[in-house]
C-alpha cells in the first residue's frame, strides 16, 4: 500500500480524540420514542414550510413540509403518528424553533408507503438533484447546507474535485468512522452518483489515521473502473474543516470569502453521500441518520440509528442515562458543539453526536490576562492572529477586527484550546461577527430610510421649485 | 428537567492543559538548578540576594496588584530574575528596593500581568545600575570558605555597603574589555569565574532552557537567533581583529548573555507574538550585545540590548504577521 504517510495542513491542535469509547460499537437502530419534534429550520438557507395541520395523521417518509426556495429542502415524518402540535420547540442552537410534533402511533409497523425507486443510471443531473432535493438531504456533517446546491455549481466554476470528508475530527465522535466501516459501498454508491451528476473524474476520500479500519474497509470496497482514492490524513484538529481539506488534497487555498467550487472542489460528507444513495437504493428521504452519544457522562456510550427529530431525553435514556457526574450535554463535537439545557431538544438533520462531559472535562472558569504567549497564532489554521484581535474584541472595536480578516475566522475553537489564560476567544470572534452583521443591516436599514426620506423631499421640493420659477 | 443542573457554555467545551499559572510556576521550577549553581559558587549571599529580591517583589504585587494576582507565579519569576542579575555582595536593602521598583514600575504601572512593554526584572535591574553604579559592579573575589558572606549583605538601609567589608574581583567580561585578560573557557561553561548570580554557569541555564523549550513555554527561536547573532558577529569581528576583539566561544559564554537569552528575552508579555518575529527580535538583541560590548562604554550590554528590543515588539509584531489563509501576500500588507 502505497498511503503508508498521511498529509495534513500547517498549524491546528491535538486534542486528545477520546473515540475509543464507541469507535468499535456498532451501529444499532433505536426504537421509536413515543414522540418526535421537527423543527421547520434543519438546514441552512430558509426554513422549510409546513404543509400539515394539527390532529392530521403521518405515515413514516411522507412530507411535512416543503422547501421554500432552492436553497432550502424539504422536511419528511421520521415516524408514522399525528400531529399534536405545531409551535415553538427548543432548538439545539439555542433559540426556539417552528417544529411539527408527531404522537408517534404505538403500535405501527413504521413501514413508509410504497414509493419508486428513481434508477440513478438514465437521469440527467437536473433529475438527480431535485431528486436530492425532495429527499431532503443536507451536509450531515453539522453544517447542514442543502446538499443539492453544492450539485449545482454554476457554469463558470468547472468541478474538478469531489472530496469526500470522512476525516471526522471532532473529538469523541464516530458517527462518520461506523458509517465507512460498516456502510463502504453505500458510501462508494453515493460517490459513483454525485460523480455523475457533477461530470468529475476524480473523487478523493479523506480519513484521518486514527481510523485504520476504516480506510481499510473503503479501499477493499474501492470501485475499479472509476477514480476514487482514499487519503489517509495526519490526525490533527480541524482536519476535517472544508478550506483545511481541500489544501490538503488538492493543494489549492480556497481564497478569503470564496467557495471551494471557486477552486474546482465540492467537499461532501460521508454520511450526506451515504444518504443520497439511500434515495437510489430504497427511495426513502432522509428521516434518520446516525448519531454517535458519547462521552465519559453517558452510561452505555453508543453509535445510534435515530429517527430525525428525537428528543434529546429518549437517546439519552435508552443509553442508560446519564452518570451522577455529568456536568455538560453538548450537541456536535466538543470543539464546535453547542451545549444544551434542555431535554426536550430534538436531534435534527445536522446533529452529529450527543456528547456529555463530567465535570472533569468541563473547561475551567477563571481567565487571566492575555500573556502574548503566541500559541494561538501558531494554532490559527487560517493564520489569523487571535491574541489581537482578542484584545480588539474585548474593546467592542469589531470594524478593526473586520480590517484583521476576522471573517475568515472559521470558529474552530483552536485558539481557545490552547490559550493558557482561558480566554474564549472564539466567543468574543462569534460575537464580533454577529456585532458586525448587525451594524451592517442597520447600516442598511438607515440607507434604506435615508433613501427613502430624500426621495419623499424630492417629491416636496419639485413642485415647490417649480413654482418659484 | 429543566433546573440549571448543566453547565451553558460556547465552544469549545475542552481545553488543552497549559494554564498561565503552570506556565509561570514552570518557569520557577526551572530557575532552580541556575539558583543552585548560583549558591554553589557564591555561598548564603546567593540566597540571601535572590530572597530580598523576591520579597520585594512579592510585596509589591501584594499591595498594589490585583487581588490573588500572586498566585499566578509572574512576580516570583521577575524576583528570582532579577536576583540573579545582581553581585553577590549587594546589601540587601538595595536589592529589596530593585525588587519593589520592578513589580511596581516595571509591571504594576503598565495594567499588571500581560501590560507591560519591558521584561520587569531588566526594569529593576536597570534602575538599581542607574541608582548604585559602585555597589552593582562590586563583584565578589573567591570566598575562603563557603558560609563566608561575599560582601557587605547586611549594609544598613539607605547605607552603602562598608568597603572594608568587601573584596573586589573581575569578571571575565570586565578582564577582557580594560586589561585584554582572557578567561579559559572550561571556568566560563561551568561558572567558576566572577560575576552576578546567576550569569556564571551556562550549563544550569541551558538544562532550565530546555526544558522550557520542550514544553513550548518559551519560543526556542529566540536564544538560538541570538546566540547564532553574536556568534557569528563576534567571531567575524575576532578574524579581522584577533588580539583586540575575543572569539566567540568567550562572547557566548562570558556575562550576562545566557541568562538573558534564555530566560530574559524569552519572556513571554515582552517577546514577539509572530515565530518571525522572534526571529528578528533575537538577532536585534544579539547585534546590540556585540555593539555595546565591544564599542560600548560598559563591559555588558545585555540588558540594555534586551530592553531596546523589548520596545520594538509591537513593530515587530506588526510587520511580521503571517499572510492570512487563502489571501495573497500584498492584500495583508
Amino acid at each position: 500500500m502505497l498511503n503508508l504517510f498521511g498529509v495534513t495542513f500547517r498549524h491546528g491542535v491535538h486534542p486528545p480524540d477520546s473515540k475509543g469509547l464507541t469507535e468499535h460499537i456498532p451501529v444499532r437502530r433505536m426504537p421509536f420514542p413515543k414522540r418526535v419534534a421537527l423543527p421547520l429550520r434543519q438546514h441552512a438557507g430558509n426554513p422549510a414550510k409546513c404543509l400539515v395541520e394539527v390532529g392530521q395523521h403521518v405515515e413514516r417518509g411522507d412530507k411535512i413540509a416543503e422547501a421554500d426556495g432552492f436553497v432550502s429542502v424539504p422536511i419528511h415524518a421520521s415516524a408514522a403518528g399525528t400531529v399534536a402540535e405545531i409551535g415553538w420547540w427548543p432548538h439545539q442552537d439555542g433559540s426556539m424553533c417552528e417544529a411539527v410534533v408527531i404522537d408517534v402511533d404505538e403500535f405501527s409497523p413504521q413501514v413508509p408507503r410504497p414509493r419508486s425507486v428513481p434508477q440513478w443510471e438514465g437521469l440527467t443531473p437536473a433529475a438527480v438533484r431535485s431528486a436530492v432535493q425532495n429527499a431532503g438531504v443536507v451536509g450531515l456533517g453539522g453544517a447542514a447546507f442543502p446538499t443539492h446546491v453544492k450539485l449545482a455549481p454554476p457554469e463558470d466554476c468547472p468541478i474538478e474535485w469531489l472530496l469526500v470528508n470522512g476525516a471526522e475530527c471532532e473529538p469523541y465522535l464516530t458517527t462518520d468512522h461506523r458509517t465507512m466501516v460498516e456502510y463502504p459501498e453505500r458510501v462508494h454508491f453515493g460517490i459513483r452518483i454525485m460523480m455523475q451528476c457533477l461530470g468529475v473524474k476524480r473523487a478523493v476520500i479523506g480519513v484521518e489515521m486514527n481510523k485504520p479500519d476504516a480506510i481499510e474497509a473503503l479501499e477493499r470496497t474501492c470501485p475499479t473502473d472509476i477514480d476514487v482514492t482514499v487519503r489517509p490524513l495526519i490526525v490533527k484538529y480541524p482536519q476535517g474543516a472544508e478550506k483545511m481539506l481541500i489544501h490538503v488534497v488538492t493543494g489549492h487555498e480556497v481564497p478569503s470569502g470564496k467557495l471551494p467550487m471557486h477552486v474546482g472542489a465540492v467537499v461532501q460528507n460521508v454520511g450526506s453521500i451515504a444518504s443520497i444513495a439511500e434515495i437510489f437504493e430504497t427511495g426513502l428521504p432522509l428521516i434518520e441518520r446516525v448519531v454517535t452519544v458519547t462521552g465519559p457522562g453517558v452510561v452505555k456510550p453508543s453509535n445510534l440509528i435515530v429517527p430525525v427529530g428525537s428528543l434529546l431525553g429518549d437517546v439519552l435514556d435508552y443509553c442508560g442515562g446519564l452518570t451522577d457526574d455529568a456536568a455538560e450535554i453538548v450537541f456536535g463535537g466538543p470543539m464546535m458543539g453547542a451545549s444544551q439545557p434542555d431535554m426536550r431538544t430534538p436531534l435534527i438533520k445536522g446533529t452529529t453526536g450527543v456528547v456529555v462531559l463530567t465535570k472533569a472535562e468541563v473547561k475551567p472558569k477563571q481567565t487571566y490576562p492575555c500573556i502574548k504567549c503566541g500559541h494561538c497564532l501558531d494554532a490559527c489554521p487560517v493564520f489569523l492572529n487571535p491574541s489581537h484581535l482578542g484584545i480588539l474584541a474585548q474593546a467592542g472595536r469589531y470594524e478593526e477586527m473586520k480590517d484583521e480578516s476576522l471573517m475568515d475566522c472559521m470558529l474552530c475553537g483552536c485558539c481557545s484550546y490552547v490559550c493558557p489564560s482561558n480566554i474564549p476567544l472564539s466567543q468574543m470572534f462569534a460575537l464580533g461577527k454577529s456585532g458586525l452583521k448587525r451594524q451592517q443591516q442597520a447600516a442598511a436599514a438607515l440607507a434604506a430610510e435615508k433613501a427613502a426620506a430624500e426621495e419623499a423631499e424630492a417629491d416636496i421640493a419639485v413642485p415647490t421649485g417649480a413654482g418659484a420659477t | 428537567m429543566g433546573a440549571p443542573r448543566f453547565e451553558l457554555t460556547a465552544s469549545p467545551h475542552i481545553k488543552g492543559p497549559d494554564s498561565t499559572p503552570r506556565i509561570m510556576w514552570s518557569v520557577v521550577g526551572s530557575l532552580v538548578p541556575v539558583i543552585a549553581a548560583a549558591t554553589y559558587y557564591f555561598g548564603p549571599s546567593a540566597l540571601l540576594v535572590i530572597a530580598a529580591t523576591t520579597f520585594g517583589c512579592l510585596l509589591t504585587e501584594r499591595l498594589f496588584g490585583k487581588g490573588g494576582s500572586i498566585a499566578d507565579g509572574s512576580a516570583v519569576i521577575t524576583g528570582l530574575l532579577l536576583g540573579l542579575t545582581l553581585p553577590a555582595g549587594l546589601p540587601l536593602w538595595m536589592a529589596f528596593a530593585g525588587g519593589v521598583i520592578a513589580i511596581a514600575l516595571g509591571k504594576l504601572i503598565f495594567g499588571g500581568l500581560g501590560q507591560n512593554v519591558f521584561n520587569p526584572a531588566l526594569l529593576g535591574r536597570a534602575f538599581l545600575q542607574a541608582a548604585f553604579p559602585e555597589d552593582l559592579t562590586t563583584w565578589p573575589a573567591a570566598a575562603e570558605s563557603w558560609w563566608q558572606l561575599r560582601g557587605d549583605n547586611f549594609a544598613f538601609p539607605l547605607m552603602s555597603a562598608d568597603p572594608l567589608a568587601t573584596v573586589t574581583g573581575a569578571t571575565p567580561l570586565g578582564s577582557m574589555k580594560f586589561e585584554q585578560i582572557s578567561t579559559e573557557l572550561g571556568s566560563l561553561v561551568l561558572g567558576s569565574t566572577g560575576g552576578s548570580l546567576g550569569e556564571t554557569a551556562a550549563v544550569a541555564i541551558l538544562l532550565g532552557g530546555g526544558y522550557l523549550a520542550l514544553k513550548k513555554y518559551l519560543n526556542w527561536r529566540i536564544p538560538v537567533s541570538i546566540l547564532a547573532t553574536v556568534a557569528v558577529l563576534a567571531q567575524i569581528i575576532h578574524l579581522v581583529s584577533p588580539e583586540l576583539y575575543p572569539d566567540a566561544a568567550f562572547m557566548l559564554f562570558s556575562g550576562g548573555l545566557m541568562l538573558g537569552a534564555v530566560f530574559m528575552a524569552t519572556d513571554m508579555v515582552t517577546s514577539p507574538t509572530t515565530n518571525l518575529g522572534c526571529w528578528i527580535f533575537g538577532a536585534g538583541i544579539g547585534a546590540l550585545v556585540v555593539l555595546i560590548r565591544l564599542w560600548g562604554g560598559l563591559p555588558e550590554g545585555v540588558m540594555y540590548a534586551i530592553l531596546l528590543m523589548n520596545a520594538m515588539v509591537p513593530f515587530i509584531n506588526r510587520a511580521t504577521q503571517p499572510r492570512v489563509f487563502g489571501t495573497k501576500k500584498e492584500a495583508v500588507a
